[in-house]
């Protein structure tokens, strides 16, 4: 294992060639996953990803790392199910640490219509062979003697939980410099400062890109670009159910270990745990307008901070480090959205919403997969993009933490 | 910081004090099929100057059009 007390392999600049088989938008967690399983699965390694900043300057850089298989819909427990358990090989796969730590996740409920979404959460888990079972107060104060059953004495008191043993955080930036590290041994080309300013479509196809250092040609091109993946996508002239919303996030200042749990609650829309570096984190629902304004807001801070204190009285005593905001790509039915589009040779993975990071690894193989062989495995076939043309939705929103 | 609305009825308000309703959309009563599908889930989600529906349910309880910039939030006009 290597990558902790390693000298970071930063990536090697290299020329665009003029032509690639796979191009990929995007330099975040899907877009080198898919690289990477291009590569190390399926032998395609003439693949170049364009980041337009840096690897992992969206929202890969920006989530709040809790890796959860307790989803409530059978395709969606089946997809991040693969996910959790092809993340719990990376770190050997990728020959990287990326400091995996098992906490056991808490998802509280404070009414009768969310405690019976917690049963059935966990009944549908069980059947699938995904640990997470439903408890009551007593075993959460067991489990967690730090929170507050009353959750602040506000008429909302704890009456429940799902608790998902296997809920874990991960290192989010090791997964970004992991994956491409891997993808770039395999031959992959990662341009960082990259932009794509535009799709070339010829006869219904996408035969390549324009960039800021000129036009290369493509055999199929992916956009991975999560919050933006509207703009990129009209860049072909392809319209998609997505709406780009900001998603805001704090760190207080490092502690000691004192938080061993990720405590997050369904009906207080707040989720807290603390990181490898000591570090509380905290974060919440997005906003229901649109925008791709990153700025923070003090509301959200106050309001945040404050179900912290309900939830886990001894965050009063902590201070605030640092407050940051990323833009959610949310689909209408707060599932992802992957698979071509009516251009030919234009495949876009995005609806990543708030969701979108624990399922890096499972969306990396399934679209290289759909990539290389051209068509969608199992898996990933039940989330294409034209679903609701024919009315099959995939409402999962107990599931995203947010509304 | 958020932003606040000029709604025509009660004046400059935060917007917290609104419901968002969504990028504004034609309204087309005999459409195909495949427009509905167009118009009913698809959207441009535009990054910059967007015309859209906010509804004042802290307030004079009527729907409003407004014009924002989502890149920065900016309001450039109301209307009702």
């Amino acid at each position: 294992m290597t990558g902790l007390l390693r000298k970071r392999e930063y990536l090697r600049a290299t020329e665009p060639r003029t032509s690639y088989d796979v191009i990929v938008i995007g330099g975040g967690g899907h877009g080198l996953a898919t690289a990477y399983y291009l590569a190390s699965r399926h032998g395609i390694t003439n693949v170049g990803v364009f980041e337009r900043s840096y690897i992992g300057a969206g929202a890969t850089g920006r989530n709040t790392t809790v890796l959860r298989a307790n989803y409530k819909m059978p395709e969606s427990v089946a997809f991040f199910k693969q996910s959790f358990d092809l993340y719990m090989g990376l770190s050997n796969e990728l020959d990287y640490n990326l400091l995996v730590s098992r906490r056991g996740l808490f998802w509280l409920a404070h009414s009768e219509n969310t405690l019976r979404l917690q049963r059935e959460r966990a009944l549908l888990n069980q059947a699938f062979g995904i640990d997470t079972v439903f408890i009551d107060p007593d075993e959460v104060r067991r489990l967690c003697p730090q929170i507050d059953l009353s959750a602040g004495g506000k008429g909302h008191p704890i009456v429940g939980a799902s608790y998902h043993a296997p809920g874990s955080v991960i290192r989010h930036d090791a997964v970004v410099w992991g994956y491409a590290a891997a993808a770039q041994r395999l031959g992959v080309h990662v341009h960082e400062g990259a932009e794509v300013t535009g799709i070339t479509v010829k006869g219904g196809r996408a035969v390549g890109i324009e960039t800021s250092a000129g036009p290369i040609a493509a055999g199929t091109v992916v956009s991975a670009t999560a919050g933006y993946s509207s703009a990129v996508a009209a860049l072909a002239g392809v319209r998609l159910p997505i709406t780009s919303h900001p998603l805001q996030a704090f760190v207080t200042e490092p502690y000691r270990p004192i938080l061993d749990r990720i405590v997050a609650s369904a009906d207080m829309l707040v989720y807290i745990s603390q990181t490898s570096r000591g570090e509380i984190l905290v974060g919440a629902e997005i906003e229901r307008y649109n925008t791709y304004s990153t700025r923070s807001t003090f509301s959200f801070l106050a309001e945040c901070a404050s179900r912290a204190i309900d939830l886990l009285p001894f965050t009063a005593r902590l201070r605030i480090l640092r407050q940051w905001t990323g833009v959610c790509d949310m689909s209408p039915d707060y599932s992802p959205l992957m698979g071509p589009t009516e251009v030919e040779g234009f495949l876009v993975t995005a609806g990543w919403g708030t969701w979108g990071f624990k399922a890096i690894p499972a969306g990396g193989v399934g679209m290289a997969e759909l990539v290389a062989t051209g068509k969608a495995p199992e898996k990933i076939a039940p989330f294409r993009i034209d679903r609701f043309r024919d009315d099959r939705a995939i409402p999962d929103r107990s599931s995203a933490g947010t509304h | 910081m958020g932003f606040k609305l000029d709604c025509p009825n009660c004046g400059s308000r935060s917007y917290h004090e609104f419901w968002f309703g969504g990028e504004l959309r034609a309204y087309e009563p005999d459409s195909s099929a495949e427009d509905d599908y167009r118009n009913t889930w698809l959207r441009a989600n535009a990054s910059g100057p967007q015309q859209e529906r906010w509804f004042h349910f802290a307030g004079c309880r009527r729907w409003l059009t407004v014009e924002r910039d989502t890149r920065d939030n900016a309001l450039r006009g109301e209307d009702t």
